[in-house]
């Protein structure tokens, strides 16, 4: 059973009480806010997710119909069904659990930081503080989920803007809130085509661009997997690799001439 | 001459006693100099690996990969591409006129691939587990890094294991010289090979980062691309190290091998523009090329600087054959390379970042020794054993 998480931004009112129970359920630590490292948060409190906080609210104001107003957009571990952090690990420390849930083996981890490039979320960050850093992000409370409990964020939030559950009916539903009330959501579910599917969706009431999520429209991200386009390549890998040896050595004897010797 | 025969026959000269049978490394000032980079490299070295990578970068979240991946591994990869280029001409076609500067590409190739290993140790967070990914997991050959990691591993060996043919030409132990010659054939093979494999794959490195590479860079043709580049920059980098090396050890230039090798430049520059031309017209980036932004800029000057006008000075014979034209255009060409891999790190991927980065003193400082290392281990090894060659002799001489 695979599961994924559904994010209602109308719903959201900011109140960050899944950020808290995000930090207190997985004993994640304050950042050291004199760490140069680490850009500002904003005035209206954007931020991105760091080591120690695996998951966001960022405040977008936005305009609609006429009027300024605050949307608060969820930002964590996207848990892509394609995971691009797991396709681009050397030591295969990503790896996707059956049970949708993204998850990190930290003794296998060499500290390249190359899934930090990879994943088109920007998702993975690193300890920098540490001697020797973990890559840290949302692990989709696996221990609770893997019980079939929903993660401790879902728990947490008053107004039900999160909800958790199989994916597929996950995807049912967000398609569902969208039919059902189509004057109120934009007609498009964030998450179903975005780098081949994910485990968290969005619904909305504005454009996704405006909350500060890459979008198709604008080129920003594809909908085609990324492990997919690596595998375009690197499948090339081994005839690339026995055809040319082959070559190589009909090449060298073809123009070796009679009792030359190598030197 | 027969103190050779009474070793087998093996050589044609008895190389030890061409050196003076003594080991040498003469101290200048310029090396007095190289030698304390290299103390402050080691220093901030050590510091790096016990205080953490937090503590010795500015690396940060939106730029993971910095000076060290940019500097030390993709662009000393990309210049030690020579080695296997050489290594195809003279030792696998056969070519005779390029052979007198095979050994000297080898060798930088050689330092420059340890220099890389050096610098990637160096760059990997939980350096403990360096060895990690030599444990094949069940997926972990999805992953780019996993192909680059091992083909550069194996070249460095096979590189070392090439060497070992020039060490034994001077250190007199048959049974290590019977072995190191039978090897080198299946050797020059493999390491054409794996860098055939690995420099594309620098390249292919950058595939994940599908719509946030900026468009002039990132196409799924950037393994041919990096490969290309690897390819040509090789015999440009030769005339390069060959300028310096005449003007160390006071030797003569060598104009006529040079200026005909870098012929080879100039095909595969040509195919290189090609391609990159037919790319960006086939995703339809010409627009972004000229709408003069700072990343079509930069664009514009790495093709134009470091490929169209070189190609135009390797195109024209007088030029080529003028050793400040040769030299001059070689270094347009290095340059050009070296620009482009920065490019790649840090130009086409500063939109997505939106975050500062400059490297620290200490990444600086690494880099620094890591190439002055480079230099002094080169002067030893040509200083000490067959690597230069002479024309007029017909045989590797001593420099001092
Ligand atoms: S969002 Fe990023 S870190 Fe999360 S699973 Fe997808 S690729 Fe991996
Ligand atoms: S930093 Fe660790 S988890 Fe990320 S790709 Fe490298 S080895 Fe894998």
């Amino acid at each position: 059973m695979s599961y994924a998480l559904l994010f209602d931004v109308t719903k959201c009112i900011g109140c960050r009480a899944c950020q808290v129970a995000c930090k207190e359920y997985n004993r994640l630590p304050l950042d050291d806010q004199r760490d140069r490292r680490y850009p500002k948060e904003t005035w209206d409190k954007q931020a991105p997710l760091t080591a120690n906080t695996w998951l966001r609210i960022n405040a977008h104001l936005v305009e609609k119909n006429g009027r300024v107003e605050w949307r608060f957009v969820r930002h964590s571990c996207f848990h892509c069904q394609y995971p691009a952090c797991e396709s681009a690990c050397f030591a295969h420390a990503f790896y996707k659990t059956p049970e949708g849930p993204v998850l990190y083996h930290a003794y296998r981890c060499v500290g390249c930081r190359y899934c930090m490039l990879a994943c088109p979320f920007g998702i993975p960050k690193y300890q920098w503080s540490e001697v020797f850093p973990e890559v840290r992000k949302c692990i989709m409370c696996y221990k609770r989920v893997n019980q079939g409990a929903p993660p401790a964020c879902v728990g947490a939030c008053p107004t039900g803007a999160i909800t958790f559950g199989d994916r597929d009916a996950m995807l049912r539903e967000a398609h569902r809130r969208i039919e059902e009330s189509p004057e109120r959501y934009i007609n498009y579910v964030y998450g179903e085509k975005e780098v081949g599917g994910t485990s968290l969706f969005y619904v909305s009431d504005v454009p996704f661009e405006k909350l500060g999520l890459p979008t198709i429209e604008r080129g920003e991200i594809g909908t085609e997997p990324i492990p997919h386009i690596t595998h375009k390549v690197l499948k090339w890998t081994l005839p690339i690799a026995f055809t040319w040896g082959a070559v190589l050595t009909a090449l060298y004897f073809a123009t070796r001439q009679k009792g030359e010797e190598e030197h | 001459m027969a103190k050779a025969a009474a070793y087998g026959g093996s050589w044609a000269h008895d190389y030890d006693d061409i050196f003076e049978r003594k080991w040498s490394f003469r101290m200048t000032p310029w090396r007095a100099i190289g030698l304390a980079i290299v103390g402050v490299m080691l220093f901030a070295a050590i510091y790096r690996l016990l205080f953490g990578l937090g503590a010795a970068t500015n690396l940060n979240d939106r730029w993971p990969w910095g000076l060290w991946i940019g500097f030390d591994v993709l662009t000393g990869v990309a210049l030690a591409g020579g080695g296997f280029t050489t290594c195809f001409l003279v030792h696998v076609l056969h070519i005779k006129d390029w052979k007198p500067i095979a050994r000297a590409t080898a060798l930088t190739s050689l330092i420059g691939y340890l220099l890389v290993l050096g610098g990637l140790f160096l760059d990997i967070g939980r350096w403990y587990n360096f060895w990690r990914p030599f444990l094949v997991y069940a997926g972990s050959w999805h992953s780019v890094l996993f192909e680059v990691f091992w083909c550069v591993s194996l070249y460095t060996m096979v590189q070392l294991l090439e060497f070992g043919h020039v060490v034994f030409e001077r250190v007199k132990s048959p049974g290590f010289k019977r072995f190191f010659d039978a090897i080198l054939v299946p050797m020059y093979i493999f390491g054409i090979i794996l860098p055939t494999l690995h420099q594309s794959s620098l390249g292919s490195l950058y595939l994940v980062a599908v719509n946030r590479l900026d468009p002039l860079w990132w196409s799924i043709l950037i393994p041919v691309f990096f490969l290309l580049s690897a390819v040509f920059v090789g015999p440009a980098m030769a005339t390069v190290e060959g300028a310096l090396a005449a003007t160390a050890y006071r030797r003569e230039f060598e104009l006529d091998v040079l200026q005909s090798f870098v012929r080879v430049s100039a095909v595969v520059m040509s195919v290189y523009l090609l391609l990159k031309g037919i790319d960006l017209v086939y995703r339809g980036q010409i627009g972004h090329l000229f709408d003069g932004s700072f990343t079509s800029n930069m664009f514009l000057l790495e093709i134009v600087g470091g490929v169209i006008i070189p190609l135009i000075m390797y195109l024209s014979p007088s030029v080529r054959r003028s050793k400040a034209g040769l030299i001059t255009a070689s270094a347009l060409v290095v340059a050009g390379v070296i620009f482009n891999r920065f490019n790649v790190v840090f130009t086409g991927m500063a939109k997505w970042a939106n975050f500062h980065y400059f490297p620290s003193w200490m990444e600086l400082s690494v880099s620094i020794g890591l190439v002055t290392l480079g230099i002094l281990a080169y002067c030893f090894v040509v200083e000490n054993f067959p690597v230069l060659y002479d024309e007029h002799r017909h045989q590797y001489v001593p420099v001092r």
